[in-house]
């Protein structure tokens, strides 16, 4: 029971930690996840973008083999899934969206528990709970009950018992939903900590700054991945011109700016309005110039890059075509 | 492997342990319901409100109330002027028991054809009826305190509870109620709580198998099932004075096996539970037939076939019969094996039904 499977490959022959085709999952009507294609490199943070509702959480259980997918098929560290699971239960390590340990334990005793569950044996339980501790700085709270912990501490918890069996591949449900914005950063210090080390890491997220700092990104949108690549490659490749316009009167620039065919979109950050406009748009930031003098509205504008931000609203089809869009 | 099963139970130990309420009702409820049932559950009744009316008033009529007063059974409210009066006051439920002695009493009473009085019975309250009906069969006087010598023609001995006290009927099968009303809630309970709070999502994502799960939460259980077994017989045998006739090795094993079977009965509804209030729901809904159908209360062989087989499907069924036996009857458990065997192949049956329905798997 306790023997190790023979492996199909070793770690180092299989190129991808992950690669799917065609993932698919319906509850009922519904379809959650919609033929979904990827490649995910190992040693790599690979993000999952996308709003509630896109298919993120869905997608990660049917990697890790706790749903079966409806179609498709999901090959993980060499191995076919669900078919394999139960085998790479030991090399996988995933961390649910919902904290998930044990609110009547101690730090210590979930973190002795999951290591008992895992099969790890007395003296290697004992120095992994040692290391873990020392690494996700727990060593006082260790006799806390886990209920009892702050948003940021119950997540430095459930990564230490994610990453107690030294998995090669982390799977992370959106980890950081509820978590002040340091605990995110000594978070994420820790992902590329534990990337550094070789281990691949799945992580889905709904914010833009996080997305941002994965190797490669996949954006989600009901279902469907609507934008994949490094997130770089994805900021310069987006398919507008993305124009910043400062105008006293904001309501009046963006009523004057959405009558514009050639604009795809505006957003306002502030004082100031975001406008993605068609690439083929000659001059894109006099075109919008002339257009809010027009409608005599006094502003100035400027060319920028585009963010992350940006990128997603152009993926998930520029707000008002995905609002008339029907839900698939 | 064993590294599983044993981290799982003592898991479930520490958080039971961590659980005050939960580890109060352990002890609370068996001592409770012990107290309850022993008590307040009494089929010797007595001390009925009764009252008469006497349109004979003679002297043999005045011996027949004073017999019946006798019995202990009724307890004698000021008489009625006529049986419309008797009426109102079963109606308002100042008595349930009425005495009608007509005016020919001693004409019936010399006559051999029709039935000198007549008892009156509110059948709106258990018990009632057939207490009146022993009530009926009280000789009737020759002249005050001399009875013509009519022998009965049986005599009744009743074994293995010569005083005929409820508590030595109830109180053996009381220990099959109980440990099926807590053992079935408790795992149900146990692994439902699981799935709602999310634990069971990264249990399941972990190497653990299905019966490592299992096994490793139903282990604290066996062990609190035995200790209220215990508690019942000690509480059973000090205050009710319920006799141990049989082996306490042999009790404790027919407990463990009925015990087994209710623990799996809760994996099964824990398959189907998706919170704990639907848990506790389909808990009562095996509770209610297993209290009435398994002959804790009522004779088995009184009901319709439907309910016999109905009643055969409950591990409680099995238990009272065998805990009865034992208890009271001093029987081996070697002469129980028939249903013994019913409760194996139950327990067998529904550990199936719970495994084939227990994936490590969300969907």
């Amino acid at each position: 029971m306790n023997a190790v499977p023979q492996q199909i490959a070793p770690p180092g022959e299989v190129a991808h930690a992950i690669r799917a085709r065609g993932l698919t999952r319906r509850f009922g009507h519904v379809t959650a996840v919609d033929g979904i294609d990827l490649d995910i490199p190992r040693a790599r943070i690979y993000g999952f973008l996308g709003p509630n509702g896109s298919g993120k959480s869905t997608t990660i259980r049917m990697l890790c083999g706790l749903l079966q997918p409806s179609a498709g098929t999901v090959d993980v560290l060499g191995h076919e899934m669900p078919r394999d699971a139960e085998q790479l239960r030991t090399r996988l390590g995933y961390m649910t969206q919902k904290f998930s340990l044990w609110d009547d334990l101690t730090v210590s005793e979930n973190l002795q528990f999951m290591g008992q569950v895992f099969g790890l044996p007395a003296q290697r339980r004992r120095a992994r709970v040692a290391v873990v501790v020392q690494e996700f700085d727990l060593a006082s709270l260790f006799k806390q009950r886990a209920g009892t912990l702050s948003g940021g501490q119950r997540q430095r918890l459930a990564l230490a018992a994610a990453t107690l069996h030294e998995p090669e591949l982390l799977l992370l449900d959106e980890p950081t939903s509820a978590v002040d914005p340091q605990s995110r950063r000594d978070f994420w210090e820790s992902l590329f900590d534990l990337v550094a080390r070789g281990v691949t890491i799945l992580v889905s997220t709904h914010y833009m700054d996080e997305a941002e700092r994965c190797h490669e990104l996949a954006i989600l949108a009901s279902g469907r991945i609507v934008a994949q690549g490094p997130p770089q490659q994805l900021m310069s490749e987006i398919p507008a011109a993305v124009v910043e316009v400062e105008a006293a009167d904001t309501v009046a620039a963006r009523r004057a700016l959405v009558q514009d065919e050639s604009v795809l979109s505006v957003a306002q950050l502030g004082t100031r309005l975001h406008v993605l406009i068609d690439p083929a748009t000659p001059e894109p930031e006099n075109r919008v110039l002339q257009r809010l003098r027009a409608a005599s509205v006094a502003a100035q504008s400027t060319l920028v890059r585009a963010s992350l931000e940006d990128v997603f609203v152009a993926a998930t089809g520029f707000g008002r075509a995905a609002g008339a869009r029907p839900q698939d | 492997m064993l590294l599983r099963l044993f981290a799982i139970t003592c898991k479930e130990v520490r958080q039971l342990a961590r659980d005050r309420l939960t580890f109060g009702m352990i002890v609370g409820i068996p001592l409770m319901q012990i107290l309850l049932f022993g008590y307040a559950i009494n089929f010797d009744v007595r001390d009925l409100d009764a009252a008469v009316v006497d349109e004979a008033r003679t002297s043999h009529s005045r011996a027949l109330i004073a017999d019946l007063q006798a019995t202990g059974v009724i307890v004698l409210r000021p008489p009625s002027p006529g049986l419309p009066d008797l009426r109102r006051r079963m109606e308002s439920g100042e008595i349930s028991v009425g005495i009608v002695i007509p005016h020919d009493f001693e004409r019936r009473r010399l006559g051999n054809d029709r039935a000198v009085a007549q008892i009156l019975v509110n059948g709106s309250e258990p018990m009632i009826d057939a207490v009146a009906r022993g009530l009926a069969s009280v000789p009737l006087p020759v002249r005050a305190g001399d009875y013509k010598s009519r022998t009965p023609v049986f005599e009744v001995r009743t074994e293995y509870n010569p005083e005929r006290r409820t508590a030595v009927q109830i109180v053996p099968a009381l220990i099959g109620v109980i440990l099926n009303m807590t053992m079935v809630i408790f795992t149900a309970a146990a692994i439902v709580r699981e799935r709602e709070r999310g634990n069971l999502e990264l249990l399941i994502a972990t190497p653990i198998r299905s019966w490592e799960l299992m096994a490793g939460k139903l282990i604290p259980y066996v062990l609190i099932g035995l200790i209220q077994t215990t508690l019942i017989l000690t509480v059973g045998a000090r205050i009710f004075d319920v006799p141990i006739n049989g082996s306490l090795l042999d009790l404790y094993l027919a407990a463990a096996l009925f015990i087994a079977a209710t623990l799996t009965l809760g994996l099964v509804i824990s398959t189907f539970a998706r919170t704990q209030f639907q848990a506790f729901q389909l808990s009562f809904l095996t509770l209610l037939p297993s209290i009435l159908l398994s002959g804790f209360m009522f004779p088995f062989d009184g009901m319709p076939p439907l309910a016999r087989m109905i009643a055969q499907a409950l591990p409680l069924t099995h238990f009272v019969e065998m805990i009865r036996a034992i208890l009271l009857r001093g029987a081996p458990l070697a002469a129980m094996q028939v249903p013994a065997m019913k409760l194996g192949a139950f327990l067998v049956i529904a550990l199936a039904i719970a495994t084939l329905r227990f994936h490590k798997r969300l969907d």
